[in-house]
């Protein structure tokens, strides 16, 4: 960082774009190698055998240089077009426990937000940087693949 | 060292137009975002700064100098304005979230005594934004 910025924009710069997706869903907290007394201990009213739900906000974060023909470090359409496919179809109006990746897997929040950051992995035109869940406003979970930016503890002063 | 973040809002209008390419391309790539009239948004701007705290102020930074930087540096050149049209660095570059953030990058970059700019976060949307770091090593 230098204080002589004004027109120092590089060619393709480096940004990070997020887009939060929202799904609503069942679960239950509930291991089965513990004992019903073990399971109440550790998860409460989580454990409920009827389940609960709750309104999930998915927060995606990608890394890429800006594309200087479309301004965009991926085309949204085809983020929200892999979002629709690979998150919400799976996931929303769906009862956590009833799906594969969470059959062995306890689904926590803290395993959602990985089992997400696995999913949009794959996706194929920027880099997958963090994935945030918030559970509830109170509640939230972040997972990161790669570091992000941090300040630099001898910066310039401007 | 301690971060510091100031919001300040506008509203704008724009639109995303590649002059490269056919009105076909550009409907096809853009969507609804390449009607050449334009539509708006309300923009959330986030300006994070970093900096040791001042031992006599207890400041990183003189918030209302920070505010005022944030009103003459971009709100007063982007709010109610169409981006695209008389907003000098849109000329040549589509406003999209990413290239809003970079352009108020470089607005403010080096403007804010005693403090460095650590990101700028563009809200578009409440569920759409970007994170510009300047350019790190």
């Amino acid at each position: 960082m230098t204080s002589s910025a004004s027109n120092s924009q590089p060619q393709h710069p480096r940004a990070y774009l997020s887009r939060r997706y929202h799904l609503s869903a069942s679960h239950r907290l509930h291991v089965d190698s513990f004992t019903a007394e073990q399971n109440r201990a550790a998860y409460g009213k989580c454990n409920n055998p009827h389940g609960h739900g709750h309104n999930y906000t998915i927060e995606v974060t990608l890394a890429g240089r800006i594309h200087p023909a479309t301004g965009m470090v991926c085309d949204l359409a085809a983020l929200d077009s892999f979002a629709q496919t690979n998150l919400l179809a799976v996931f929303d109006h769906m009862n956590l426990n009833t799906l594969a990746p969470f059959r062995e897997r306890v689904p926590t929040t803290e395993n959602l937000t990985v089992e997400i950051a696995h999913i949009f992995q794959s996706f194929p035109h920027a880099e997958l940087t963090r994935v945030r869940v918030e559970e509830t406003s109170n509640n939230s979970f972040e997972y990161a693949l790669r570091q992000m930016p941090s300040p630099q503890r001898t910066t310039t002063k401007g | 060292m301690v971060l510091l973040t100031r919001k300040a809002e506008f509203s704008a209008a724009h639109y995303y137009w590649n002059a490269a390419w056919s009105a076909e391309e550009n409907a096809r790539f853009f969507g609804k975002c390449a009607n050449r009239n334009g539509h708006g948004h309300n923009y959330t701007l986030e300006v994070t700064v970093a900096g040791e705290v001042d031992p006599v102020t207890g400041f990183v930074v003189d918030l209302k100098e920070l505010k005022d930087i944030l009103e003459r540096e971009v709100v007063s050149v982007y709010d109610h304005r169409h981006l695209n049209l008389e907003v000098p660095e849109f000329a040549s570059r589509i406003p999209t979230t990413e290239n809003i953030a970079v352009a108020i990058w470089d607005r403010l970059n080096g403007k804010v005594p005693s403090a460095s700019l650590f990101r700028v976060r563009v809200y578009e949307l409440p569920d759409l934004f970007a994170d510009y770091y300047g350019e790190q090593a």
